[in-house]
């Protein structure tokens, strides 16, 4: 039986985070792996937006923030468990992303990219700013999600960062799941479609404008998501998680693995959030060996590195 | 055996495999780049600097030490993975770091879980206020420095003050460590101003503290640029009012960057590294401050700073304390760390107890009053 690319995309990204905790030395691993799968996930919902439906957004790192600070803020105001904060986050985000992205989505391009670099610097600078909400640059406390204790009382006793790993494995895969899906229906073909050309895509009746706010606010809830899922790891966070070079370093992560494709973006997460633990000793030269390694790949690899390679091995066994 | 081949294979591969064994494993994690690198650069420095110095010296208790060191870039989320390494995979006994305050928060965390010992270079009240046993930090708080500048009010008989604040994370929270004490010195604010972070002009906000009936001196809580445009501004109204800057601004840049002529007069609390060369030969921090500058710009070339100072602090008050326990066990270490008692530092002579992870008075801070374009002690 011959499995669909959907099934293998998520079977191996289910069998790499069960089995590979087994070669981990310390438990230092399963942080840098649960630091994967939050930015893999943040990725994940930019292939829908830049991937699918082909458009870019350099301000993602804002809904990050929205996200993160929700889990912060919402238990101390609103009385809200730290899992209903996590999804109040995404359901602002969500509104915040329909909102500015019915205007924004009128851009193209560069002009595109512009508006919401700036709707990502607006966030964080409220953030920075708002010293007695959020407290300031020095940042603030995220409560504890409490589900370890649940655990714990059930018999599955996980340390901190196991739990993690674990927990935010599974909801990358269940992300990957959704964005999997959403690629073979209706609403993916449109984005493709819209992708592939505007013009073709409203002649044959798809609501262009329609289903483009459609993917922003999808991947607005992923980038939200994955920073309640840093907050609450964390226990802290700072108007670091909305800034610039976060939105930055997402994009690049797409762009790296191949935006078109779910598992190449996880890849590029993967690469870029373990190139600074492996490049410690060189730390001065870390952004250089990203600005080489990101021209190397548009100038050889413009699908980017998973697609590229799939397509080289595919050719040649046929 | 074919597991732990690939498992060690992996591990060099990613490159994370654990360097070779040494004797006592000591770890930090400093913002060397980014933008908090003018803290972070001195205190690497200073750390690497003295870690070489004490292994020459034959190591503590006979044993070498090592330093694993992580640059964080001032990302409070890298700054939580490289801790978490050096607690999990470097194993460590001991951590120095979180050069700035969401850094410091970020990580202690980790530390107070693991129970590793960890000395914070960051100023905010908030890392060892509550005490959490396991959290240690070196540098004075911002309230102390507010103390220190309300103290020399009084003495001067100023009752009435106006402030202009930065409303940078630093101005901002000091302005509010000085208004929670200020009612125990008697003294009141008259006219509260404050300016952004990269404003170039503060003439309106002087202006109207000038125009304020009864105000007999101005206080400017700040971080970087800012104090020294207030500083001119101020010499420009010829506001005639003596004008308190913070510590924030205690190095001999803030001299150049505010002009001698502007500058002169000024008062801010300063420590006693700033003003080495004037302390007087009976000055118990004399010999280590004079050692430390001397050691420092000897090695670097650099003019030594605070923030250098800070990390000095913090690696003398570890050695002292493994010393002390005679072992390099993390808890050993910690119950040694609180019972540090006078030992002299270069931001302070440190006494710590069960209620105080910091251990300073306010005998830290020397007021001091720019003059002819250098500093003068005035107490």
């Amino acid at each position: 039986m011959r499995l669909s690319s959907k099934a293998t995309t998520l079977l191996i990204l289910a069998a790499v985070i069960a089995i590979a905790p087994v070669f981990f030395p310390s438990s230092y691993y399963f942080r840098v792996g649960s630091l994967i799968f939050v930015n893999g996930l943040a990725v994940t919902g930019l292939v829908i937006l830049i991937g699918y439906a082909g458009q870019i957004s350099l301000g993602h790192a804002g809904f990050a923030g929205i996200g993160a600070y929700a889990c912060a803020l919402a238990p101390v105001h609103l009385g809200l468990h730290p899992a209903l904060a996590a999804v109040l986050g995404a359901l602002l985000s969500a509104a915040i992303a329909f909102l500015v992205g019915r205007p924004i989505l009128r851009l193209k391009g560069y002009y595109l990219a512009v508006a919401s670099l700036g709707f990502g610097i607006l966030v964080s600078m409220v953030l920075s700013n708002e010293a007695q909400l959020t407290g300031g640059p020095d940042g603030m406390a995220v409560p504890e999600l409490g589900l370890r204790a649940v655990l714990k009382a059930i018999g599955i006793d996980l340390s901190n960062t196991e739990f993690w790993y674990a927990f935010s494995g599974l909801v990358l895969v269940i992300g990957a799941w959704l964005a999997l899906n959403l690629y073979h229906s209706p609403t993916g073909r449109a984005l493709r479609a819209l992708h592939g050309s505007e013009v073709a895509a409203r002649t044959v009746g798809v609501d262009v404008a329609h289903y483009k706010l459609v993917a922003f606010v999808i991947s607005a809830v992923y980038a939200s998501v994955s920073g309640s899922l840093l907050a609450l790891q964390n226990k802290f966070i700072t108007p670091d998680v909305a800034g610039f070079m976060h939105s930055i370093e997402m994009v690049t992560m797409a762009v790296l693995g191949g935006a078109g494709s779910v598992l190449g973006a996880i890849l590029g997460a993967a690469i870029l959030t373990t190139l600074p633990q492996v490049l410690t000793v060189f730390q001065q030269y870390e952004q250089l060996m990203l600005g080489l390694v990101m021209m190397l790949v548009m100038i050889f690899m413009r699908a980017g590195l998973l697609p590229s390679i799939a397509r080289r091995i595919r050719g040649r066994a046929e | 055996m074919k597991l732990s081949l690939t498992t060690t294979a992996l591990a060099l591969v990613l490159g994370l495999a654990a360097p070779a064994l040494a004797d006592i494993k000591i770890g930090a994690t400093i913002s060397e780049t980014g933008p908090a690198s003018f803290l972070g650069d001195p205190e690497a420095k200073t750390l690497k600097m003295l870690v070489e110095e004490i292994n020459a010296a034959g190591g503590v208790n006979g044993e070498k030490l090592e330093l694993v060191i992580y640059d964080d870039g001032g990302d409070p989320n890298k700054a939580r993975t490289f801790a978490t390494r050096l607690v999990e995979d470097d194993e460590v006994v001991a951590v120095i770091g979180g050069t700035t305050t969401g850094t410091s928060m970020a990580i202690i965390p980790v530390f107070e879980d693991a129970e590793v010992p960890f000395i914070s270079l960051a100023g905010a009240i908030e890392i060892i206020d509550p005490v959490k046993p396991y959290t240690f930090k070196t540098p004075h708080t911002d309230r102390m420095a507010c103390a220190k500048i309300f103290e020399d009010m009084k003495k001067a008989g100023i009752s009435n003050i106006g402030m202009i604040s930065g409303s940078d994370g630093f101005g901002a929270s000091m302005h509010k460590q000085c208004l929670a004490i200020i009612g125990d010195y008697g003294i009141e604010v008259l006219a509260d101003e404050t300016y952004g972070p990269t404003d170039a002009d503060m003439t309106p906000q002087l202006t109207n503290i000038k125009g304020k009936e009864g105000i007999q001196a101005v206080l400017n809580p700040g971080f970087g640029q800012g104090p020294a445009i207030v500083t001119r501004n101020y010499a420009q109204l010829a506001v005639g009012l003596p004008l308190y800057q913070s510590h924030g601004v205690a190095s001999d840049g803030f001299i150049e960057l505010a002009g001698a002529e502007a500058a002169e007069g000024v008062r801010l609390p300063g420590t006693a590294l700033l003003v080495a060369g004037l302390l007087p030969e009976s000055d118990p921090q004399r010999a280590v401050v004079v050692a430390y500058k001397e050691a420092y710009e000897k090695a670097t070339g650099k003019p030594v700073s605070t923030f250098g100072g800070y990390a000095h602090d913090a690696l003398r008050i570890l050695v002292d304390a493994i010393k002390r326990a005679g072992s390099a066990e993390p808890s050993a270490i910690r119950d040694a760390i609180e019972g540090t008692s006078g030992l002299v530092g270069t931001t302070g002579t440190v006494t710590m107890s069960a209620e105080d992870h910091l251990g300073l008075d306010l005998s830290a801070f020397r007021m001091l009053q720019i003059e002819k374009g250098g500093w003068k002690i005035v107490e």
